[in-house]
């Protein structure tokens, strides 16, 4: 798929540190990272990336804030289906249904609910805070080419998200049970990790995803 | 296939500048704090922690600084702490490309502000720093220091802050730092087998023996050092190998 301009918009809503996301997407050597709350921008991104730290229900309600954002990503994710990377919180939204200081409704993307974590081991802490090695468990997904088992991602939540559909969780992390990591559907991916601050293993996952034209394989 | 124990290499910052760095002759400016965090995070420490000692209040503007030309070099997590006492310096401070911020004495001053600051930011970014002394038979909170006593019980402390909202405890024992005898273990254990967030031991590193005696020992979910990283004694790798070879989950880079 030929981008003519290809433009990487990362989503400013309030919420998160949009500066170290820009920051590691410029560092990744695309020509146009473009930091913005106008849902117009949406329409020339060749690439959607949505960060968000903080509880499900804040960022959900930073992103109603923004006049038209939702509908902007409705339709350049799910009809115009271009390349979008959700981050942390970012990637939970795209869950059916969020139960962090209540429930809140995500975009319904992909199946799920986005639950605490509850690590069969009492002693293992809550948040799940840093480095953890990834367990892929899907097929070779695009942006995923090229990392061997035992990468390590650095984590740092209390809630993940529980996939209604395995198909969608393509990678998880070992928390006194199965903590998902990775979740994708067609042309959407989401991180629950940080790859903007995940070093090495990090910038070239956000390279393969800049790669990426859509297409799940 | 599980979290691995942090390595975190903590720098001093005053006015901007590095005090106590490491002093390797290949930096062009060794008290460049943004050089000094690339050489970390090519080293493959697992965090950073920038503590901002600058006393006076016109200087403090400089760690916003620091804090932004870091996030543009280093794709690692960093936290600060020092000086943080309200909402709108968390706020500047996460803005400025940090992730986590480290509040002390505002604390203490206000535990509710640790209440406020987990729910404006998440707890996730949320870590209450404990300076604990041994007082008789039990542990008390200090403050400036370790000068100032505030008559805090220091575990009923943690147990309130992490019931505030903190993400984390960043515990220094005010008794060893500074003293090369490793962690205060008594301390760091009461307080990590006490508590269901992640303690960070800090305070007495001497040796890499002490690295691991602090989290299979005192039960730490990561351990913080400054001086035998500042003085080139040990490297990162080689205080992971060690933590390794002693049974320590590591992330080796």
């Amino acid at each position: 798929m030929a981008q003519i301009n290809k433009m990487t918009v990362i989503i400013d809503y309030g919420s998160g540190n949009l500066r170290s996301v820009a920051k590691a997407f410029e560092h990744a050597r695309v020509e146009d990272v473009l930091v913005s709350n106008d849902p117009g921008a949406l329409k020339d991104a060749s690439h959607i990336v949505l960060p968000g730290v903080g509880a499900f229900a804040d960022c959900k309600a930073g992103l109603e804030a923004v006049p038209g954002m939702i509908e902007a990503l409705e339709e350049q994710v799910i009809n115009a289906k271009k390349p979008f990377l959700g981050i942390c919180v970012g990637m939970q939204l795209m869950a059916t249904l969020g139960r962090e200081h209540g429930e809140t409704a995500g975009f319904d993307w992909i199946g799920g609910e986005v639950v605490e974590i509850k690590p069969n081991d009492a002693t293992l802490k809550i948040p799940h805070i840093g480095w953890n090695a990834l367990e892929f468990v899907a097929g070779v997904h695009p942006v995923l080419q090229g990392f061997e088992i035992d990468v390590h991602a650095y984590f740092v939540h209390s809630y993940h998200f529980a996939a209604a559909n395995s198909e969608n969780v393509l990678a998880s992390v070992d928390y006194g049970g199965k903590v998902t990591a990775i979740v994708g559907r067609d042309n959407m991916i989401g991180t629950q990790f940080h790859p903007e601050k995940s070093q090495q293993f990090g910038l070239a996952f956000i390279e393969n995803f800049l790669k990426w034209d859509g297409q799940p394989a | 296939m599980m979290l691995k124990i942090r390595i975190i290499p903590c720098l001093d910052v005053d006015k901007g500048r590095v005090v106590k760095g490491v002093n390797f002759v290949d930096l062009v400016d060794a008290g460049d704090p943004v050089e000094q965090a690339k050489v970390y995070d090519a080293a493959g420490a697992d965090e950073l922690t920038f503590l901002d000692i600058t006393a006076s209040h016109e200087d403090r503007e400089t760690i916003f600084d620091v804090v932004a030309q870091t996030a543009e070099q280093c794709f690692m997590p960093v936290t600060v702490g020092g000086g943080v006492r309200t909402v709108d310096d968390i706020r500047k401070l996460l803005l400025a490309g940090a992730d986590k911020v480290s509040i002390n004495s505002a604390a203490i001053a206000n535990p509710e502000f640790v209440r406020d600051a987990a729910l404006k930011f998440g707890s996730q970014c949320i870590v209450v720093a404990v300076d604990a002394k041994k007082m008789g038979d039990h542990f008390e909170i200090f403050t400036h220091g370790g000068r100032k006593e505030t008559g805090i019980e220091a575990i009923g402390w943690a147990e309130r802050m992490a019931e505030y909202g903190a993400g984390e405890i960043l515990l220094t024992s005010m008794d060893r730092d500074g003293t090369k005898s490793g962690f205060d273990i008594p301390l760091t254990r009461a307080i990590a087998d006490a508590i269901s967030i992640p303690v960070i031991a800090s305070g007495g590193v001497g040796t890499l023996d002490h690295m691991v005696e602090g989290v299979t020992e005192g039960h730490a979910s990561a351990v913080l050092a400054a001086s035998i990283f500042h003085f080139g004694t040990y490297s990162i790798q080689e205080t992971k190998t060690h933590m390794q070879a002693a049974g320590v989950p590591v992330r080796l880079a």
